[in-house]
């Protein structure tokens, strides 16, 4: 049985001619990311912000928003925030976290539970304090912290030093963005979407690893070939299986955002991102990022003179 | 390449058929599966967020119970040192420590033969006449570790005295403890139960005492005053003046019982032999006076003592409910806590929304690999066909270790499923690549499959590893739903590098021998 889609042609697409080209966006939203970040901050959600949301499903069809609305405001409770969830039966309601200890926080949901009576039924109930959130991000960022530079050393280690540099750098450019796009559309931060963000941060690395490992190769292959020509040439060789290993990904990830539900969506949505954003950054910028760090050739075993000695991979 | 040893072969059959055995329990339900032999009745755990419950994160207040401790010692040094008549000023309790200022500063080697008898896990020093006592700070780690275990241990007795309900109850942290109860849908109970440390006490009430005056401000010494435990609108509606002194403790209680006693419900207590005697000394000097039962600094009642009461045993009336005696006996029953505990987080999950959660993610997943078997067909043939075989082994194998492991399967573990599916055929992708490269390179067909899987191990080991450590940061930083996603990704990167490597080479090679190919249909 032969496959139905074969891609025979080897492109030639000049990665190293839009390198600047590349720099330029990527830098763009780099620097937007951070800005976005320090500016419009995060939609942080209760895992990280504290206070109480309530998931219901009302009992007689679509949930009347506004309706529910009118009668929460009239508690005080501050800001109570209200929103369709998944389906238009859905709602959930986020309360800020009142003032006081566990007790105030529960006559709260007393309060809400007593107004919107037998109209909805209750799905889920989270509050959550503000010390816990406060830990979170601070071990969130340093995990996150901590991974890139394992990665970096875990490549620095199987390579040489610019690779690692380079592979940090473009992963570093993927978890940047995804935190600038989270910060940009709002999407509510929690911690399936930290979650998303480490495995981003691992998996992104992965086209990178493929091309390096192709671009060492071809270095030892062809000790005298001029370097943006050995750059081209191993992204163009690598390029089919760059974009199909990301599009069996891409597919499963796609399938949760469509069937997964809205507990998911802020996973997949970053998930989704980063699977795209982390290709594209190991074409323009893991890969050319080698052109100013150079990798010694020199350093590469002197004996491979020959092809057919290279102890090459994919 | 084509030769496999005997022990691989045994081990990727063996490997592929513990997969499909032990994960064979998932695919059918619990009623199912109990008619089963033993060792295939065991299914993966859900994590509450699919089957629905309860989860709440307690932190067991360290500081109260400090607090607590330092003015424990320094109402005992003031008693102590006015007996031994020792002069001294400034006797107090900061958050850290309690200092006082001696009199005669000669006398500072009595102080510390008195503080070390109070509290021997105090650091006493001496500068210019006056005197700290701090927590001795590795004796106080010690401490508070002992606190929690013994907090959990409460927690426990409290809310399953039986043992038979399916909580589990778990230090997590230094200072916390996650308590995740299954079905219960409203934790309101559970949290009564919890909210109070339950430190019971018998205290004389001053009669001489005005509570005017005490309210005032003006308390006489050795005395305090405590409000009732029972209230309208929020105020107590009395207030006692009591003796700090403790006539009995309530750890000397064995047992305690709702019963009732002129058709009022009432509380009955017996006391361990200490306990007995010293509630029969204090009631005997004491017949005619009220004294008070307190519970966490509140008053239940004060009854008269009318005669002495030397057999151990009592009742507590109040005004209670059937309801609340049952509480107030249980907790007793139960002990006191040695801190209180404050919720920090609570989650429930109603059992509809996990059942839709479950759904979702299983439907997701579904989709999610028929959309990559397809893929692997239509970009690979009969090799995609290999893929896709290994893949279904991959996912058989992930979820007998999922069950075996008892790992919790959680919504995010279930994406994680997902995810590592798309995943595992990476390797796949990476192998048939290097194949056609290698056989675009003019390789013979043997010799291009050979160079194909051995040429991709190391970019696909490296791709792994990268993942793992993500995956391993997870776990590290992980707070249960996270942890459930970091344990099957991890898992699912482990096992696709089994299925995808060895398993896919099995087929192959098989197919090789069995059909002896002219050429490689990819």
């Amino acid at each position: 049985m032969r496959p139905l889609i074969v891609i025979r042609r080897i492109p030639n697409i000049d990665f190293m001619g839009l390198r600047k080209l590349g720099f330029a966006l990527s830098l763009i939203m780099t620097v937007g990311s951070l800005a976005l970040f320090f500016t419009r901050g995060l939609n942080y959600g209760i895992d990280f912000s504290g206070g109480t949301i309530i998931e219901a499903r009302s009992t007689n069809g679509p949930a009347d928003l506004s309706s529910m609305r009118s009668q929460l405001d009239g508690l005080g409770l501050g800001d109570v925030s209200l929103q369709n969830f998944g389906s238009p039966d859905d709602v959930l309601i986020r309360l800020q976290r009142q003032p006081g200890g566990d007790k105030e926080q529960e006559q709260a949901v007393e309060q809400v539970k007593q107004k919107l009576g037998s109209s909805v039924e209750y799905r889920r109930t989270e509050v959550v304090g503000p010390t816990v959130g406060a830990e979170l991000i601070r071990a969130g960022t340093e995990a996150t912290i901590l991974a890139l530079f394992a990665i970096a050393i875990y490549v620095w280690f199987r390579f040489e030093w610019p690779f690692g540099v380079g592979a940090m750098l473009s992963t570093l450019h993927d978890t940047i963005t995804t935190i600038g796009l989270f910060s940009l559309l709002q999407i509510e931060f929690n911690l399936t979407t930290l979650a998303a963000i480490l495995t981003i941060a691992g998996y992104s690395i992965n086209d990178t690893v493929v091309i390096y490992d192709r671009v060492r190769e071809t270095m030892r292959r062809y000790k005298s070939m001029d370097f943006t020509a050995l750059i081209n040439k191993s992204l163009n060789e690598t390029l089919s299986r760059t974009i199909l290993t990301v599009s069996t990904t891409a597919l499963a990830v796609l399938s949760l955002r469509l069937f997964g539900g809205e507990v998911l969506r802020g996973f997949s949505i970053a998930m989704l991102w980063g699977i795209v954003v982390g290709t594209y950054s190991s074409l323009f910028i893991a890969a050319p990022l080698l052109y100013y760090v150079r990798p010694k050739r020199a350093a590469l075993k002197p004996g491979d003179t020959s092809e057919a000695a290279a102890g090459g991979r994919p | 390449m084509l030769y496999f040893q005997r022990w691989l072969l045994v081990v990727i059959l063996g490997a592929c058929a513990f997969g499909v055995i032990f994960a064979l329990p998932n695919a059918f339900s619990p009623q199912t599966v109990a008619q089963w032999p033993s060792f295939l009745r065991q299914q993966v755990s859900l994590g509450l967020d699919l089957r629905g419950g309860s989860y709440l994160l307690y932190e067991v207040d360290f500081d109260a119970a400090e607090r607590e401790r330092l003015n424990n010692v320094v109402d005992d040094l003031r008693t102590q040192m006015i007996a031994a008549k020792i002069g001294y000023t400034d006797l107090a309790a900061t958050t850290s420590r309690v200092s006082l200022k001696l009199t005669d500063p000669a006398r500072y080697g009595d102080v510390r033969d008195i503080a070390n008898k109070i509290d021997p896990g105090m650091d006493v020093q001496v500068s210019g006449g006056i005197v700290t006592l701090t927590p001795n700070q590795a004796d106080l780690a010690q401490q508070q570790s002992a606190m929690v275990s013994q907090s959990i241990e409460i927690v426990r007795r409290r809310i399953d005295p039986q043992g038979t309900k399916e909580v589990s109850i778990q230090r997590e942290a230094a200072n916390r403890i996650l308590i995740q109860i299954p079905g219960v849908e409203n934790p309101e109970e559970v949290k009564q139960l919890l909210g109070q440390t339950a430190k019971m006490t018998f205290q004389l009430v001053d009669p001489n005492a005005s509570v005017q005056d005490a309210r005032a401000g003006h308390l006489p010494p050795g005395n305090e005053l405590l409000p009732s435990s029972e209230s309208v609108n929020g105020q107590p509606t009395q207030y006692w003046v009591v003796r700090r002194r403790v006539m009995v403790s309530g750890d000397t209680l064995t047992d305690a019982q709702a019963t009732f006693q002129n058709n009022e419900p009432v509380v009955s207590f017996k006391f361990d032999s200490i306990g007995a005697r010293r509630f029969a000394d204090a009631t005997k000097e004491n017949v005619g006076k009220p004294f008070a039962i307190v519970l966490d600094n509140k008053v239940i009642s004060a009854p008269v003592i009318k005669e002495p009461i030397l057999g151990g045993s009592g009742v507590i009336e109040g005004s209670f409910t059937v309801q609340s005696a049952n509480d107030l006996a249980l907790l007793l029953r139960a002990g006191a806590l040695p801190a209180p505990l404050t919720v920090l987080e609570e989650r429930t999950v109603g059992p509809d929304l996990g059942a839709d959660s479950i759904h979702a993610g299983a439907l997701a997943s579904i989709v999610g690999v028929v959309l990559v078997v397809i893929f692997m067909v239509v970009f690979y043939g009969l090799f995609g066909i290999f893929a896709d075989i290994a893949l279904f082994f991959n996912l058989c194998i992930m979820m007998a270790l999922l069950t075996m492991l008892h790992a919790t399967l959680t919504l995010p573990g279930i994406a994680g499923i997902a995810l590592t599916m798309g995943m595992a055929v990476d390797a796949n992708v990476l192998i048939y690549e290097r194949i056609r490269e290698e056989v675009r390179g003019g390789r013979s067909l043997i010799s291009s499959l050979q160079a194909g899987f051995e040429r991709a191990f190391g970019t696909i080991l490296d791709s792994h590893v990268t993942t793992l450590v993500a995956g391993a940061l997870m776990f590290w930083l992980g707070s249960g739903p996270v942890k459930g996603f970091a344990v099957t990704l991890s898992l699912g990167v482990l096992t696709s590098l089994f299925s995808a490597i060895l398993v896919t080479r099995l087929l192959i090679v098989t197919w090789l021998r069995r059909l002896k190919p002219k050429a490689i249909p990819i």
